[in-house]
């Protein structure tokens, strides 16, 4: 069986206003309090397009590599349904802003990182759209009472809310290459500025196209696949319908052209509304909205005023650094691994943290991204903190690695420091050691005399060292670290007793 | 005149106010109003009023009491739209031009009567009853009506208004009111102003904002003028003209508010007139008027020239289906759950929506939106849709040609026929009369083109024919301009009502048109 995935991204533009109507976006707002008039489609109230949208959209369009329509056209898409108020959706799914991209992502081969594929999928098109309120379902009243906070909202896909919706051909074969090409989209977005992106909030919105078929023959009746809230759950949902429609097909049923939810309580799909098979969306243009002209240097009328046109190539000259160009610098930079630009990227602050540290400290970028990324990372995540809410500054941390730098604590002693400047109790790392008393033994006469202590007390390892079993060194330099309770710098360590086993 | 007599002081915006609203009363049974803003409205007199005594009002329609039709959003009144499906629907902003004249300061008398959602040609279909023209109560018209034996005559034999802003054009002829605002999307401005003997001025789509006016058919819809005269209309568009950024459609050029020369001179001009305009169904009357009409150009030194549109006789059709297919998807919003009507059938969102669509429109209203609906079909949207817009592309070609090719002003009859009985209007069914009756003024609507109608002459039942110019698009200046000195020519009489000499005043009688400006 061949799996065939395929994606519609919703992504809210992180903007002051909603796509048509100038209300204000804010998430967990109480329903129906950041209506505009034209949200509610109250009647005789008009669609004003939102210049900031068409640049994201635009910006968008450019860093996934599509040609830009310079006219595009917006149409209205008819259903009734209890989130659209107007009965229609405003979109540009005929005729929209940007078509013919490409993204590319990559994957761990056998979830090892140092393993990496890239994978290219196609864009078919990024459109503008509305985006519907949300519908809460209220069985028990049987009555649907309709949020039309999320209504208007920029978005791609959906009506009135997101200000654009990227779609993505059907060349994915997997869950987890599905969450792969929405997190590197998310990080383009959120690299773009255009949208932040987060899922949770519902600035970003996935609806998966599902379907199998036999190598060699044509492709299988789709599905689309909704309400899927994270990452995770996306890759969730992909696989279990691929699993179900498989399963499905191998029983001799058959495959509805149907809308399907994903319930992440029971990990499974389960079927909504009849899907786009058995509706006629009527549409037609929308005689409200002009087409959309976009301009580039060329086309550029001289005398036209610079705050009433949208300009291409303007967007292209400022658009930033987009991730893979990012993650290329960070390892030339500084000499890391791939793997390791990777996931300083997908944490959110984590590429400035570590940028900074390495600016104030001795210690190698190389050995800095180690403490980065197991340790402090670990910590971050632990806690359920960002990178923004870690009570470690990039300071201390460097702080920290420089006295390790300098050999003036062990590793094992620098972990310590580390768990107590956790609590966030504004102790420097010095106080720290001073007050653990952590600090390496310097005095080579004493660290000396301890050596010779403890090979005087095991002969037995001594004879089995002088035998020729060089294991049993680490047990000995062992027993001085606990001497020394930790305080001994292990390869000096190690250089004393091998020094004086070798007389 | 009027604004010129409030300046000076000799009638106060109040006593304006309070006899239109005394007049509005005693011509209840036009049945003109909807809703009569009596509170609102003396309270807006007195803040003019005040502007007057301090010497500062803010313009030439400070004071002025005007009315508008019931599809404009008023904030605070209720806006109707004629139908059940928007009864006690009190929006909570004012359309862009209402909002436009009470900064003006005029005074917003009330919202005026229609057919149901503006469809219609006589203002006869709304739920709040037909609009009764008031020229079937003047003394011209009963001179010349038949006698009938029977003892209320009077009652049977009132004529319509036209429409569908009949309300408006009625408000207006009966001078309960000095302006008001209507709507045109296929001649529902131009046709009961004709029939009501007042100037009705359909402007260029996109020069006034429709930010407000609940739409029938957005790409041809425009807010329309009705007043007494054209110098009064010029006023009123230029206090309405200009870009809205509310309105995505209106054009972004500037506008200069204009002033008519008094002395309009027309000798260098060119007039056309279009052979395809000589419909089927035009009472000879008219087509003479249009003939001597013609003539007085001719007399005057300009070149009046037979043109062709040849397109015409396909716009009925064409409008049909793009007008439909507007009308289902705008009509897709009343669905009981924001505003308006709601029906108590609570099973199922659907058949909530079913259950208040048919209790909240009338028949006239679901016929269309189930007609578009059928257009719109993905099997249906080439044949039907596709193929009107292209039509409709030929049909403003021909205005574009005849324009191009040296035609200023293209003259035209408004209507086939003065107004004809409430009786027998009704025998056809809306549909019919429709087709019948948007012929002479909705290729203007197609096109885009500004049109306005002149009151020319009484027909031999006592009862107003108006004609009609088109211009070029926003050429609005040169068209009032040729209205203003037609107007001239033809010196309309004023109706003679009883109610309105009894509310007399020197200002009224002032002239003919009690005009304001």
């Amino acid at each position: 069986w061949v799996p065939v995935v395929g994606l519609e991204i919703h992504a809210q533009i992180s903007s002051n206003s909603k796509l048509f109507s100038g209300s204000q976006v804010q998430f967990a707002a109480p329903p129906n309090s950041l209506v505009s008039f034209f949200d509610a489609s109250l009647p005789g109230t008009l669609p004003v397009l939102n210049r900031r949208c068409v640049e994201a959209a635009v910006m968008t369009g450019l860093a996934l590599n599509c040609s830009i329509n310079k006219k595009s056209l917006f149409d209205r898409k008819h259903y009734f349904y209890a989130d659209l108020p107007a009965g229609y959706q405003i979109t540009q799914q005929r005729v929209p802003i940007a078509v013919n991209g490409s993204l590319s992502y990559n994957l761990c081969v056998d979830n090892k990182m140092s393993q990496m594929v890239t994978k290219t999928v196609r864009i078919k098109q990024i459109q503008l759209e509305q985006d519907s309120g949300k519908s809460l379902h209220d069985d028990t009243r049987s009555q649907t009472l309709v949020d039309l906070n999320r209504a208007g909202r920029l978005g791609l896909f959906s009506y009135f809310s997101s200000p654009f919706c990227v779609v993505m051909e059907p060349d994915m074969c997997c869950g987890e290459e599905a969450a792969a090409a929405v997190r590197e989209l998310q990080l383009i977005l959120q690299t773009l500025g255009s949208s932040q992106a987060v899922m949770a909030e519902g600035q970003l919105r996935v609806d998966a196209n599902v379907s199998v078929h036999h190598p060699g023959e044509p492709y299988g009746v789709r599905t689309e696949v909704k309400n899927i809230n994270s990452i995770r759950f996306l890759a969730k949902a992909v696989d279990y319908e691929i699993q179900r429609q498989i399963e499905e097909l191998e029983n001799g049923g058959t495959i509805l052209n149907e809308t399907r939810a994903f319930d992440a309580k029971l990990g499974c799909t389960v079927p909504m509304r009849d899907k786009e098979g058995k509706q006629d969306y009527r549409f037609m243009p929308e005689p409200n909205l002009p087409p959309l002209i976009l301009y580039d240097a060329k086309s550029l009328p001289a005398n036209m005023n610079h705050q009433q046109v949208v300009n291409i190539d303007w967007i292209h000259e400022r658009l930033p650094d987009l991730p893979s160009v990012k993650r290329a610098k960070l390892v030339e930079r500084y000499g890391i691994l791939p793997e390791h630009s990777f996931a300083l990227l997908n944490e959110d602050g984590l590429t400035e943290f570590f940028e900074n540290v390495v600016k104030q400290t001795q210690m190698k970028p190389k050995k800095v991204i180690g403490w980065i990324l197991n340790v402090l990372l670990s910590y971050l995540k632990q806690h359920s903190l960002t990178v923004k809410e870690s009570p470690v500054s990039s300071f201390i941390l460097a702080d920290l690695l420089n006295l390790l730098e300098k050999k003036e604590i062990s590793s094992t002693a620098a972990k310590q420091v580390l768990a107590e400047l956790w609590k966030g109790e504004g102790k420097t790392p010095l106080e720290i050691v001073k007050e653990k008393k952590l600090e390496l033994i310097q005095d080579q006469k004493e660290l000396d005399q301890i050596c010779q202590a403890v090979i005087d007390g095991q002969e037995n390892e001594v004879m089995a060292i002088k035998a020729g079993n060089l294991k049993v060194l680490n047990k000995l330099i062992g027993l001085v670290q606990r001497e020394t309770q930790g305080r001994s710098n292990p390869v000096l360590v190690k250089q004393l007793l091998e020094k004086k086993l070798s007389e | 005149q009027v604004a010129a007599a409030l300046k000076k002081g000799h009638v106060t915006p109040t006593e304006l106010c309070q006899r239109c609203l005394a007049l509005i009363k005693s011509t209840q049974f036009l049945n003109a109003y909807i809703t009569v803003a009596e509170e609102t409205a003396l309270k807006q007199a007195e803040e003019s009023e005040k502007r007057y005594k301090s010497g500062q009002p803010l313009g030439v329609l400070d004071g002025i009491p005007v009315a508008v039709k019931d599809n404009f959003n008023t904030a605070g009144i209720e806006t109707t739209c004629a139908s059940n499906m928007l009864k006690g629907y009190i929006s909570p902003y004012n359309a862009t031009v209402v909002q436009k004249l009470l900064d003006q300061g005029a005074v917003l008398l009330g919202k005026t009567n229609l057919d149901e959602f503006a469809m219609g040609s006589g203002s006869t279909d709304g739920v709040f009853g037909p609009v009764r023209n008031p020229w079937s109560y003047s003394r011209q018209y009963k001179e010349k009506s038949v006698r009938k034996p029977h003892s209320d005559s009077e009652e049977s034999n009132w004529v319509i208004t036209g429409g569908s802003s009949g309300g408006s054009a009625a408000a207006v002829s009966s001078f309960t009111c000095f302006a008001a605002l209507g709507s045109d999307t296929g001649g529902s401005t131009r046709n009961p102003a004709a029939h009501c003997g007042v100037v009705g001025l359909k402007p260029t789509y996109g020069l006034i904002s429709r930010h407000g006016l609940i739409p029938l058919v957005n790409s041809m819809d425009v807010p329309g003028i009705l007043t007494r005269c054209v110098d009064d209309a010029a006023v009123v568009l230029g206090s309405l003209a200009g870009h809205d950024p509310k309105d995505s459609t209106t054009i972004q050029d500037n506008f200069k508010p204009f002033e008519l020369p008094n002395l309009p001179d027309v000798s260098k001009l060119s007039i056309g007139i279009p052979k395809e305009y000589h419909a089927p169904g035009l009472s000879s009357e008219i087509l003479a008027l249009w003939s001597k009409a013609a003539d007085l150009f001719k007399d005057a030194g300009a070149k009046v020239i037979e043109v062709s549109l040849p397109h015409t006789r396909y716009s009925i059709v064409c409008y049909h289906v793009l007008c439909t297919a507007e009308v289902a998807s705008n009509m897709a919003r009343f669905d009981g759950l924001e505003y308006g009507h709601r029906s108590d059938m609570n099973k199922s969102t659907e058949s909530m929506y079913a259950a208040t669509r048919r209790e909240g429109f009338n028949d006239v209203v679901r016929g269309r939106i189930l007609s578009g609906n059928y257009f719109l079909l993905k099997q249906n949207y080439e044949n039907y849709f596709i193929k009107a817009q292209k039509v409709r592309r030929l049909i403003a070609n021909d205005f574009l040609k005849v324009f191009g090719s040296g035609v200023d002003i293209l003259l035209t009859p408004t209507t086939l026929s003065d107004a004809v009985p409430y009786m027998e209007f009704i025998k056809e069914d809306n549909r019919t009369r429709s087709a019948q009756d948007d012929i002479l003024t909705q290729a203007a609507n197609m096109a885009g083109l500004p049109a306005i109608n002149v009151p020319t002459a009484l027909s031999e039942r006592g009862l107003p024919v108006g004609l009609q110019f088109i211009g070029r698009s926003f050429q609005e200046k040169q068209l009032l301009t040729v209205a203003k000195w037609f107007e001239k020519q033809v010196k309309f009489p004023m109706i003679q009502l009883e109610e309105v000499k009894r509310h007399n005043h020197d200002v009224f009688q002032h002239e003919k048109s009690a005009s304001f400006s």
